[in-house]
Order: structure tokens, then sequence, then C-alpha cells
């Protein structure tokens, strides 16, 4: 197989694996506010994303790193062309960084109350950004030999914005999820019913994404030529539907996992779509940055295949491990420990 | 300003400010680490409280440093895509590796440290900080690697139209960057040793918590002890290492204009640009300078007016920051010196003056690190890559002015707003003190943290 088809299919798993373990941060971080309804759930929901959510980010850096290894031009161009649009990414991130990690550090509740909205917002925009920025990708920037023709606002687009809306309910659905897995009591049990009510929103909006991605974008063209793929979007809507029918026999845990089939095979529904663009332009086809016009050399394909070979299955066992040590439920007897740290 | 000068700036304040937290995470997770292996082996609780104590301000350093990381990482495309473009095929791999290698490690059990200190046995809990602290050092070796390569290219070959890459090992090899390495990493060292002597030494003064404070000094005074000897010396064989790849660099680090033999070191110089020379040079040791970069007094020096002056770096701020960070480096050999025998000699009580410059001096070293960083990247001017891509055609194309503006305004905002409120949890915990853990039951000491 030729390298630059590896490298697109590690890129494609890179983001997807992002989105389905941050996108659980995202979810709690944006319901967290209005789920929890004093300090010590809101300490449960800190306990239960604590652990993980550095590690989860970290696939970003991966996917931004790979993306640079691997198609430095894309890298250089997209970064370049979106540039407002990711430093609100940027910022966004960080105030969630800091607001999780400085929230339990001084025991005042002016000071808590100020990190939660920064929870809130670093949680809630970046879904709906990543969500803006995938669905623009799909449609194709307006770009060509001159370069970029579009500004901030060129990418708040009908269908850029549903695809904002679809993140935004993916991770709302995963995160209530993992709540309703992660914490017990009746913070648990409201997770669980909104989960359940968030799904309705879910599955409407992702029957319009569905439709207008036929109109909007060429991601269907690969589907058409080669059936067989269509199976990876029959995936995705299967586990969609899994969701409700393990939320209905109340094992949320199953439903937990359906939710990051639905967000793992969306992503690549998107992204095989794309083969064998990176970003398509929406002006000429000849100027969209494919895996191959883009891509680095043999090379260094080469070395950075031996890399992730090695490297990415042992991250992925220290990972699964982790969140093994972590695997029970946060209940408030452990919100009420002295903290510490947190 | 323009939407180059701009990136520029925007460039040397975040990663500045990227660097004031990174350094202190490289040393402080080993003392970190070392002492929380003390309490493991020796079941001493004293090392737990040290353990929780050095170890809740080095979180609070950490979260910055990380946060401020995300940044770094997305800025080369944002506005160095020429740059990207032209060295991806090389630059990036070291870049992505790190993330693999080093950054899921380190941020993964970070985590498990926090919240597992009932979860896990102690042995596991005090692997994990070792695993962070290897994680911590491991991602400033491929950073630097990558930076390296920036200040001395090798392995690549100039081919459709950028430089590819046709020798990883070259590029892993780097002896620059390996030099750049050490230097860094042993200066971080230097900051954590100072930043915990200054704390101890406060509460020394204060007469809190004294044993506490008495062997937390003692352990920094001994690590700071050998770093700023390490610093120093690979600080020597780094400037060798200029003087042999960077002509331009080197003689703007020492100001010196005309091609010379037997090059003296002048210990008094102020600098005339303007004019191409020095107005004052004094206190000559004659062949020193040669001897310093090549090893032999007769060497060969290239002066700056051999090169044009369209190459030549900004002499007056990498001709100041070299003098300033080698002098400092000078002084806390010194300071860590005294530091160390008074602590062996536990005489730190009776030695008032002594703690009060060490913990004047905390910031110092900070100060040192970030003047080295002037020297390195401003006397790598006019080149972005040394010899092979200018700084000018590196810039991002698709970015204007008003973007630039925007982003700069808006990073100097938030890092001046993260800054105050680090400043202030920092101060607030080093000067709160350990937790004292005598009141707590046994065996409910090690939850929660
Ligand atoms: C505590 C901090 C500290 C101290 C005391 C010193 N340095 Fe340093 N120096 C650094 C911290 C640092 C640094 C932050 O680590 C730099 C910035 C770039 C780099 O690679 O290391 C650096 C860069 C740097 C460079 C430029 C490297 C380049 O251009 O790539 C040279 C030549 C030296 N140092 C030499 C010295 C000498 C001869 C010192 C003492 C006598 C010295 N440094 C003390
Ligand atoms: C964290 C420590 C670092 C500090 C404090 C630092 C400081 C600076 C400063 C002051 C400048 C501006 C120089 C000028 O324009 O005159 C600069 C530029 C730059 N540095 Fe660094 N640097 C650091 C690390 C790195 C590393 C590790 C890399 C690469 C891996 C890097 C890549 C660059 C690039 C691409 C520029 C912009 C182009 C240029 O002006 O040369 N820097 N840096
Ligand atoms: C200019 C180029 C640089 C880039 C692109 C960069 C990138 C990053 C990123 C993305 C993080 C966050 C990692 C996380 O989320 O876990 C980070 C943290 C860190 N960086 Fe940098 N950095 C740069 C310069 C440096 C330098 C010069 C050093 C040290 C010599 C350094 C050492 C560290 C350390 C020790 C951390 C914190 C611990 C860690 O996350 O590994 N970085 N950096």
């Amino acid at each position: 197989m030729e390298f630059q088809i590896i490298w697109f299919i590690l890129w494609g798993v890179l983001w997807a694996v992002y989105f389905m373990l941050d996108g659980f941060d995202f979810g709690a971080g944006t319901l967290y506010n209005f789920i929890a309804r004093n300090e010590t759930e809101k300490r449960m929901v800190m306990k239960t994303v604590g652990p993980v959510w550095s590690g989860n980010e970290v696939w970003l850096l991966t996917a931004g790193g790979a993306t640079f290894a691997a198609f430095p031009t894309t890298y250089a161009l997209m970064f370049s062309y979106l540039y407002t649009a990711l430093l609100l990414v940027l910022f966004s991130l960080i105030l969630r960084g800091v607001s999780l990690e400085f929230r339990g550090k001084v025991e005042s509740s002016a000071w808590r109350k100020g990190w939660d909205l920064g929870i809130f917002l670093g949680s809630f925009l970046p879904s709906l950004l990543f969500g803006v920025a995938f669905g623009n990708i799909f449609q194709g920037l307006p770009m060509d030999e001159n370069g970029y023709h579009g500004t901030l606002f060129t990418l708040l687009n009908p269908y850029g914005l549903l695809t904002g809306v679809l993140f935004v309910l993916l991770f709302l659905q995963h995160g209530s999820l993992w709540l309703a897995v992660k914490t017990g009591d009746s913070l648990g049990e409201r997770s669980a019913s909104l989960s359940n009510r968030l799904w309705y929103a879910l599955l409407i909006v992702a029957v319009l994404f569905l439709a207008a991605t036929a109109f909007a974008t060429k991601l269907y063209a690969n589907y058409l030529q080669n059936l067989i793929l269509c199976i990876v979007p029959a995936i995705a809507v299967i586990s969609l539907l899994a969701i409700k029918f393990f939320a209905l026999k109340a094992d949320y845990l199953k439903a937990f996992y359906s939710s990051c089939l639905t967000i793992v095979m969306v992503t690549f529904t998107g992204v095989i779509g794309l083969y064998p663009n990176l970003i398509p332009s929406s002006m000429s086809p000849e100027h969209s940055l494919t895996i191959f016009n883009s891509s680095s050399s043999i090379y260094t394909l080469k070395i950075m295949t031996v890399v992730a070979l090695i490297f990415v299955p042992i991250v992925i066992a220290y990972q699964i491990w982790t969140y093994r040590v972590f695997r029970h439920k946060t209940t408030p007897v452990d919100a009420e420990e002295e903290s510490g740290f947190y | 300003m323009d939407a180059l000068a701009l990136s520029r700036l925007q460039f040397a304040v975040t990663s500045m400010f990227h660097f004031i937290f990174v350094p202190l995470t490289l040393g402080l997770s080993i003392l970190t680490a070392y002492m929380e292996t003390r309490y493991v082996r020796t079941g001493d609780e004293i090392y737990l409280m040290m353990t929780k104590f050095w170890g809740k301000l080095f979180l609070i350093n950490f979260a910055l440093g990380v946060v401020t990381g995300i940044t770094m990482e997305f800025q080369f495309g944002m506005n160095w895509s020429e740059y990207s473009k032209y060295v991806g095929d090389i630059f990036g791999a070291p870049l992505a590796i790190e993330a693999t290698v080093a950054f899921f490690l380190e941020s993964t059990f970070i985590g498990l440290w926090v919240f597992g200190w009932k979860k896990i046995s102690k042995g596991a809990h005090a692997l994990s900080i070792w695993l962070v602290a290897i994680a911590t050092n491991l991602s400033a070796l491929w950073i630097l690697l990558a930076n390296g390569w920036m200040q001395h290219p090798v392995g690549y070959a100039l081919k459709n139209n950028r430089a590819e890459m046709v020798d990883f090992a070259a590029v892993v090899g780097n002896a620059y960057g390996w030099l750049k390495f050490f230097h860094t990493l042993f200066s971080g060292y230097v900051i954590a040793a100072f930043f915990m002597m200054g704390i101890a030494a406060y509460h020394i003064m204060k007469k809190s918590n004294l044993d506490f404070f008495k062997r937390s000094f003692r352990i920094a005074a001994t690590f700071g002890l050998v770093s700023s000897l390490l610093v120093v010396v690979v600080g020597d064989f780094h400037a060798k290492g200029v003087a042999s790849t960077q002509p331009t660099k080197f003689a703007a680090m020492e100001s010196l204009w005309e091609t010379k033999t037997e090059a003296p070191l002048n210990l008094v110089v102020v600098p005339d640009p303007e004019n191409e020379r020095n107005s004052v040079e004094a206190v000559k040791i004659q062949g020193m300078l040669s001897f310093l970069a090549f090893g032999d007094g007769q060497a060969k020096i290239r002066g700056l007016k051999e090169f044009p002056r369209e190459d030549r770096p900004p002499v007056l701020p990498t001709f100041l920051s070299f003098r300033l960070m080698a002098g400092l480096g000078v002084l806390f050999v010194l300071l860590s010196l005294t530091a160390y025998i008074t602590a062996k000699r536990d005489k730190l009580e009776t030695s008032p003056a002594l703690l009060r410059i060490m913990l004047y001096a905390l910031p110092l070293p900070y100060l040192a690190g970030q003047l080295g960083w002037i020297v390195a990247e401003v006397g790598r001017q006019p080149w972005i890559v040394y010899g092979v891509l200018k700084t000018s055609d590196a810039v991002s194309k698709a970015v204007n002015d008003t973007q630039v503006w925007a982003s700069l305004i808006g990073f100097t905002l938030l890092y001046g707003l993260l800054a105050v409120v680090d400043v202030y949890l920092l101060t607030r915990s080093a000067k709160k003190g350990p937790d004292d853990l005598s009141g707590i039951p046994k065996a409910a000491r090690t939850k929660g943290v």
C-alpha cells in the first residue's frame, strides 16, 4: 500500500479517536454547570474528567503533529487559511485547561464560579468550532492558485453551522452518557434521563446532516463508486440507534460504547468521502490539497510509520490501563474527600 | 508593523511565555519524584509531606506549561506556513514524535498521579511521577532537536522546491541539538533548584516548618550545585558549537567586528553598531576568545564586517543577552556552592543574609534562560533555518496584519491574565507551607491528594 494512504488512514483515526475521547470531556464540560446541582456534584463531575482530559487532548496534538509531519503543505495552508477560527479554538482550549486545573485550588465560591464559566465556554466553543471547521472541510474551502478567498464569516455558512450543531449534540449525548456511567446517585440518573431526551435531537440533526451532505458536498461520490464503503455510514446509523436501544434497557455502559462507535464512524464517513483530498477546493478541483500533492517525502513517511507502529499501540495500552484504574463510579463520598490538589 | 514583524513579535511573546513554565517542570518533576521515592523507600512521612507540598506547586506551574504549549504547536502553521511548507518534511517529524512519545506519556500519568493516590500501590504511584519526569525531559529532547535543526540544518537535501529529509539519523544525532538539549535541561534544573531554595529560604527565615524546609533546601542545594556547574560546562561547549556553525551569531555574541587571529576576550565592551565598531574595549585577555571558541589561542575568528549587513543579526540584544547569561551562570555556581556548604554544615538558620539572597535570587535563573533564548533566536536572524531559509520568506502569505494584530493582542491579554493567576496561586501555596499530616489518622494520610 502506498505510504500516503497509510497516513491518510492514520490521520482519520487520530481525529476519530480525538473526538471520541475529548468528546465526552467537552460534553460533560458543557453540561456541567446545568446538571450538577451543588458543589458535591460538581466535584463528582471533576473527578470523572480530571484524570483523563489532558491525555485525551494529546490526541489533538498528535493529529496536528501528524498532519505536519505527513502532509506539511496541508498543515501549512489549513492552519494559515483558518487562522482566526483556529485562534478561537486555541483560546477556548487554553481556557478549558486552566479552568479545570485551577478551579479547585482556592476555597472560595466566587473563584469557582469564574472557572465554572471557563469550563463551559472552553468545552462548548471547541465542540461547535471543530464541527464548523470539519463541515467546511467537507464542503471544500474557496482556494485557488492565489490562495484563500474566504474569511471567518465564510465559514459560518448553513452547512458549516449544521455540522457544528451536529458535533455539539454528538458530544452532549456522549458526555451525558459518560456521566450516567461514571457517577452514581441522582446525578447519574439525571444524566441518563438527559441523554435519553438529547437522543431525539441528535437523531433529527443527524438525518438533516446526511441529507444536506448530498447537496452541499461531494462526499458521497466515493460511496457511489464503491458501494462496499457504505458499510461505514451504515455502522454509524446502526450505532446511533443502538444508543437508544441500550439506553432503554438502562445499560448505559453499552450505550456509551455505542456512542463512541457513532462518533468514530461519523468521522470516518466524512474522511472516506474526502479521499484522496485532505481539503478539497470549492473553486477548482485541481487546487485541492490531496494526500499526494501535499505529502512529505516517502522517506519521511516511512520513518513516521515505524514510529507510529511502535508507539501508538503502547499509548493505547497505557491509556486503556488508566481508564481501568479509574473505572469505578464516583460517589458523593469520593467527592467530599479531602481534595488537596483539586 | 506588518504581518512579518507582528508574527515575529507574537512568536517571541508566546514562546518566551511557554518557557517561563517548562524549565521549572523539567527540574521540579525530578525533585518531586525523588522525594516520593524516598518516601516509598523509607516510609518517613516527612517525604510524603514534601511530595505533596512541592507536587502542588509543580502542578500549578505544569498546567500553564501544557496550555501554552498547544499554542506553540499550532503557530508554525498559522503564522509560519511558508516555513512549514518548506521544511515540514524534516521539521514536522520531531514534533509528531514528541507528541507520540512524550506528551501522551506525561499527560496520561500526571492524571494517574494526581487522582491515583488510593487507587494504585505506593510503588506504582511513585513510578507514575517518574514517568512524568522522564516524559517531560523527552519532550524537551525532541523539541530541541527540532530547534537544533533550524540552528544547524543537517541530513537534508533541497529538492521538489523544499528541504527534504535524506538522513533521519543525522537529524536525530545532530550534535548541535544535543548540546542545546543538555544545556537547556540543566538550565531547567538550575531554575528548579533556585525555586526550591528560594521558597525554603523564606520559610527558614520565618522559622516555620524548619525541619521540612531545611531538608528541602539541602536537596535543592545539591541538585543546584551539580546542575549549575553542568550548565556552565555545557554552555562552553555550546559556544564552541555556535562558533563553528554560525559565525555571524558568534561574532554578534562577542560584538567582534574585525576578523582576527589570536582574538582577545575583552571583559568590558560597549558596542557601537552604527559605526560597526566598539566604542569601548577594555580589560583584554589576549587569545582568550580564540581559545574559548576553538580550543586554540591562535585560531582565526571571523568578524561581522566580513558578512554583508543584511546577513548579520541584531548585535546589541545578542551581545548583551549573552554577556548577562554567562555572568549569571558564574553567579549561580558561586551561590549554589555557598548554599550547599552552608546547608551541609547545618548553618542555614544562622545565615540570614544568605537566606535573603537565595530568596531574591529565585527569578534570576528564569532571566538567564530567557536571555539564552534571545541569544539563540535573535542571534540566528536573518535566518529562520540557518543558511537555508530567511525569516522574511517564512511567514504565512494568507494571513494579514489585522489578523495578527488581533491574535497578538488576544495572546497578550490572555497570557497576562494567566500569569497573574499563576503567580497568585504559587505564592499563596508557597507561603502557606506544607499541610500537616500529623492530625490525620495514619490510614487516611495518603488519601485524596
Ligand atoms: C539558567 C539558565 C542558563 C545559564 C546560567 C546559562 N545558560 Fe546558556 N542558554 C540557556 C540557559 C542558560 C538556555 C535557555 O537553555 C539556552 C537558550 C537556547 C538554548 O539552547 O539554551 C541558552 C543558550 C546558550 C547559547 C546559544 C545557543 C544557540 O545559539 O543555539 C550559548 C552559546 C550559551 N547558552 C552559552 C552559555 C554559557 C557559556 C553560559 C555560562 C557561563 C551559559 N550559557 C549560562
Ligand atoms: C521556548 C523557548 C523559546 C524561546 C523563548 C524562543 C524565543 C524566540 C524569539 C525571541 C524569537 C524572535 C526572534 C526574532 O524574530 O528576532 C523566536 C523566533 C522563532 N523561534 Fe524561537 N524560541 C524558543 C524555542 C523555539 C523552538 C524550540 C523552536 C522550534 C522548534 C523555535 C522556532 C522559532 C521560530 C519558527 C521563530 C520565528 C521566526 C524567527 O523570527 O526566527 N523557537 N523565538
Ligand atoms: C517552540 C516550540 C515548542 C513547541 C511547538 C512546544 C509544544 C508543546 C506542547 C504542545 C505542549 C503541551 C503538551 C501537553 O498537552 O501535554 C508543551 C509542553 C511542554 N513543553 Fe513545549 N513546546 C515548544 C518549546 C519548548 C521548549 C523549548 C521546551 C524545553 C526545553 C519545551 C518543553 C516542554 C515541557 C517540559 C512541557 C510540559 C510538559 C509536557 O507537556 O511534556 N517546550 N510544549
